[in-house]
């Protein structure tokens, strides 16, 4: 089960352990000047997550990414209890139930599942490939699409709308990657587009609507959710090419960012940091996602090729919503920062995501 | 790129260039999203972040103070609770629970809603002033009710307060809102939204000096509003940071709050009028009383709309100030003037008597009645018993214009230079005018008219005092001046205000003594028509006049408040004591009927007290 030691270590790559060493590190450093003002031992916090997630991403990393091929559907079901029994003895924080207290800490399932079907899409499409020469059809689809629903769905109730846009972008990003037929694509886009109006009308919350009109219209409410991009843009931009300098960011030091710790840690950091601080860590954002996706045409594994895709997918849109969110490009939703942000779900999270990255890159086959 | 996408024969291949070029873009997008922030709007995001926590508070400067000559308060601040609203908080719910909680009229309803309306697209921040000057149980109230009135905040603020509430109230004036024409008007002010400024009387008038500076300092706030004192936020302070606010200067009063008190009294018990009491030998005025008076502490709040209608529209003329802004025929007090200009151009001496049937005819067949028929009449004894008919035969003989030329020298038809309430004029006419005006052109029976105070003779209460004085103090016209002296906050002399001489009269001698001869002798001669209500001991010289307003319906049909309207306007003004004036007080009983009885009394009281105050001072 186990491949030999020495072989694997031989193997480590570099430069995914150093993407991801260098955002957490500057992740850190930034929620150290965010936090600066605040009574609360978030950083202490951020410390302790960051090992809990080191030692997920050693575990996850040293175990052979095969092994997760045969315990996908495990992992899986495991993930939609555990969902379940957020519904049912969940911490209800700001009107949804996220949190599972496991002892003395509260972890966010929603975030772990994401990991759990993005094994589970991986699982079904190793084990059933394409029928025929044109690509996948609409119904070799169905599965998948199924996998997806069901936690999709229980997130929805929690209601953890971030969380849900994440996973069901992910399981698009994949299907598209696939071999599918002409027809399935286009059957796929429409669906999409159906789905739209859909989530519009019945799982869009009033004040999520609200958030979506505010954004196409920033002046309508410009005191309410209006407000946070406002500022959080004015954080950005007041940064200049070189920033005010660490711990110096007006914006963040006198509170004008809501929630800088979790969702707006980049306008803080490009408060302080400047456009230069700014294309750094979106450089290595991108670096890492292009590592991603290298691994998956380089690794001779479906499997492995899905979970690198996967991941990829889901770094790549948390990256983007919560950049676009910030930046007034996109309407505000509740969507980390990877690896950058404060939280612990999320740190654990990302951590087991580079995990299976590292799992695959050290064992690939060329 | 061989390498990059070596494994052709996977599943995914072919789509990876697609699934790197989306990257890509999305990245770039963000970068030039950067751009466009960071770099090309960079200044004017940084000037809209210093904005964001650096919050410039207004600090008010407190108002001068108003004292009378002997340094009793009459006007100065003090506390009134203000509502403040934050729309972004205050929700309709909470503005149900504050009307159910607090009686609010319409006006004041509508006046929040609009204003809440109005504020939208405003800072989170941003408050507005909802209620002013609301009663202190009310405000209690409201503070109990904090939770469920979220949004809602009382404010203490300076207001102005009148401790003697409608004492002088004419002479004081009042405050209020600053209105969009006065902004314009007054751009040297810096005057703001919710700001209040005189609107009458010495607050309007002193707006200058009693307005202090208001200052300013700059906070660096924190989203919340709470204020960051570390050295890394006094960085990022403007300088100068601060400058202090400086009080407006206080004023210091001519009048004195024993007399006018004296005098608000002896008017008690007549509704409308005026009185006023002037030293002869400075023209400094020591009391200043219309009524019906109004309160200024009600004028300077919350004046509800119908009670400003009330005292607006009311047929006594609360808001009218009597002393200044109301012109009156001045009567028989008038006829001085036909007797110095007689006197003065020698067209009659002592010697000369004429009967005095009760009427006197001139024309063909017109008359002009007497009050009574006096016998033998002179010029002194036609000012003591006040014979109608001696000053038509005197007014002939002085003729029209000539009466103007000596009216106007003693001050009539001319604003007295007080400078306050838009002072009238008054009005002495000419034989010009009366031809300009009537179609039918000048005529005798003006002239007669005339002499007497009545036809088109108008003068104002405080001219007719000024006048007066001008004879106590043997020909010296003075300027009216109600206001002493100014100081800065702290007691520094700004400006003092020394008597000012509007001009000499240069009568002779024999003049001023024949006047204040027979002016006394209307109250000490048993003929005089003051005679009957003089107070022993006290040396008043004086004349009454009684003044018609018009003629009174002969069917009696009237009710009574309407008869009370045509009823004479009662007059007296006179001086004391005679042997060395010093005071002169001029009374005017609007509709009081018949002069020695309405007005003379309370001239009397007037003089009585005035002795008694100046004897106590002195016993001190």
């Amino acid at each position: 089960m186990f491949e030999p030691e020495g072989r694997f270590f031989l193997r480590i790559d570099w430069t995914l352990l150093l993407l991801v060493g260098s955002i957490i590190g500057l992740g850190l450093m930034n929620l150290h000047s965010a936090s600066a003002n605040v009574n609360t031992p978030m950083f202490t916090q951020q410390v302790y997550w960051i090992f809990l997630g080191g030692s997920a991403f050693f575990i996850t990393a040293t175990i052979d990414y095969r092994v997760y091929n045969r315990i996908a559907y495990f992992i899986y079901i495991m993930g939609i209890l555990a969902l379940a029994l957020v519904l049912i003895i969940g911490k209800v924080t700001h009107g949804s139930r996220r949190w599972l207290n496991i002892g003395p800490i509260g972890i966010q399932p929603s975030e772990l599942m994401k990991i759990a079907v993005i094994l589970a899409m991986a699982h079904h499409i190793d084990a059933s490939p394409p029928k025929t020469e044109e690509g996948r059809t609409m119904a070799e689809l169905m599965p998948p699409a199924f996998l997806v629903f069901i936690p999709f769905l229980l997130i929805l109730i929690q209601p953890d709308l971030g969380t849900g846009l994440i996973i069901l972008l992910v399981f698009f990003s994949i299907m598209f990657l696939l071999k599918l037929r002409i027809r399935s694509l286009l059957t796929l886009i429409s669906s999409a587009a159906i789905l739209m109006p859909l989530i519009w009308t019945f799982v869009l919350q009033g004040y999520q609507k609200k958030r979506i009109l505010v954004f196409l219209d920033p002046s309508s409410d410009p005191t309410g959710e209006g407000w946070h991009i406002r500022q959080s843009i004015f954080a950005i931009g007041s940064g200049k090419f070189f920033g005010k300098g660490y711990m110096r960011g007006t914006q963040s030091q006198f509170h004008f960012l809501p929630a800088q710790w979790s969702d707006f840690p980049f306008s803080v950091w490009s408060e302080e940091w400047g456009f230069l601080g700014s294309l750094v860590i979106l450089g290595l954002y991108l670096v890492l996602i292009m590592w991603a996706i290298r691994l998956a045409t380089i690794t001779r594994d479906r499997f492995a090729s899905v979970i690198c895709i996967g991941v990829g997918a889901m770094f790549f849109w948390h990256t983007i919503i919560n950049l676009g969110m910030i930046m007034g490009l996109l309407p505000i939703v509740g969507v980390t920062l990877p690896l950058f942000s404060h939280g612990g779900s999320s740190m654990l999270t990302f951590m087991i995501g580079a995990g299976l990255l590292m799992s695959v890159s050290a064992r690939r086959q060329y | 790129m061989s390498r990059l996408f070596s494994n052709d024969d996977s599943e995914f291949a072919k789509k990876y260039r697609t699934a790197t070029a989306f990257v890509i873009i999305c990245f770039l997008i963000l970068a030039g999203r950067l751009v466009q922030l960071q770099i090309v709007y960079g200044n004017e995001y940084r000037e809209l972040s210093k904005y964001n926590f650096l919050h410039r508070r207004t600090e008010e400067a407190p108002r001068g103070i108003m004292y009378d000559r002997n340094g009793k308060i009459l006007a100065k601040n003090t506390v009134s609770y203000n509502v403040f609203i934050i729309p972004q908080f205050f929700k309709k719910d909470a503005f149900e629970f504050l009307q159910g909680l607090i009686e609010l009229s319409r006006t004041e309803i509508d006046y929040i809603r609009q204003k809440i309306m109005l504020a939208e697209g405003k800072k989170r921040t941003f408050s507005l002033l909802g209620l002013r000057d609301i009663p202190k149980e009310w405000a209690m109230i409201l503070e109990s009710n904090r939770d469920r009135l979220p949004g809602l905040e009382i404010v203490p603020m300076e207001k102005r307060f009148y401790p003697q509430s409608m004492l002088a109230s004419h002479a004081l004036g009042f405050m209020g809102e600053v209105t969009a024409e006065d902004k314009k008007r007054y751009p040297e002010y810096n005057y703001r939204d919710q700001d209040w400024r005189g609107k009458y009387g010495l607050e309007f008038k002193l707006e200058n000096y009693l307005r202090g500076k208001r200052g300013f300092i700059w906070r660096v706030t924190d989203s919340k509003g709470r204020p960051q004192h570390s050295r890394e936020a006094a960085r990022w302070l403007p300088r100068p940071w601060k400058k202090d606010p400086v009080p407006g200067h206080n004023v210091y009063l001519t009048l004195d709050f024993n007399l006018q008190t004296i005098v608000e009294r002896a008017m008690a018990k007549h509704i409308s009028g005026a009185a006023v009491m002037v030293d002869v030998r400075t023209g400094r005025i020591l009391a200043y009383s219309s009524k019906p008076a109004y309160d200024p502490n009600e004028l300077t709040g919350r004046l509800s709309p119908t009670r400003a209608s009330e005292l607006y529209s009311s047929p006594l003329h609360p808001m009218l100030d009597k002393v200044i802004q109301g012109t009156y025929f001045p009567g028989s007090t008038y006829k001085i003037i036909p007797a110095i200009a007689a006197y003065e151009e020698k067209l009659i001496d002592f010697n000369e008597y004429h009967l005095c049937k009760g009427f006197y005819e001139y024309g063909r067949n017109s008359s002009f009645s007497c009050t009574h028929s006096h016998g033998l009449i002179n010029l002194e004894s036609s000012i003591v018993a006040s014979c109608n008919v001696f000053y038509f035969m005197l007014s002939e003989r002085v003729g029209m214009d000539r009466m103007a030329r000596y009216a106007r020298l003693v001050g009539f038809g001319a604003p007295t230079g007080l400078g306050l309430n838009y002072e009238k004029s008054g009005f002495i006419p000419t034989k010009q005018w009366y031809a300009q005006k009537f179609q039918e052109g000048f005529r005798i029976g003006h002239t007669l008219n005339s002499a007497i105070g009545q036809g088109n003779v108008k003068s104002t209460v405080l001219q007719l005092a000024m006048a007066y004085a001008a004879i106590a103090n043997r020909g010296i016209l003075l300027e009216p001046q109600i206001i002493e002296q100014i100081t800065t906050w702290n007691g520094d002399l700004v400006q003092g205000f020394k008597p000012k001489v509007r001009r000499r009269l240069g009568f002779k001698d024999e003049t001023y003594d024949f006047l204040i001869r027979s002016l006394a002798g209307v109250v000490d001669d048993s003929r005089g028509t003051a005679y009957k209500e003089r107070v022993p001991g006290l040396k008043v010289a004086g004349k009454t006049g009684t003044a018609q307003v018009r003629g009174m319906k002969k069917d009696g049909s009237d009710a009574k408040e309407s008869k009370w309207k045509f009823q004479d306007h009662a007059w007296f003004a006179g001086f004391a004591p005679y042997d060395n004036p010093e005071v002169v007080v001029v009374v005017l009983v609007e509709h009081g009927g018949f002069a020695a009885k309405a007005a003379v009394p309370v001239v009397m009281k007037i003089f009585e007290g005035y002795f008694a105050e100046k004897k106590n001072k002195g016993g001190k």
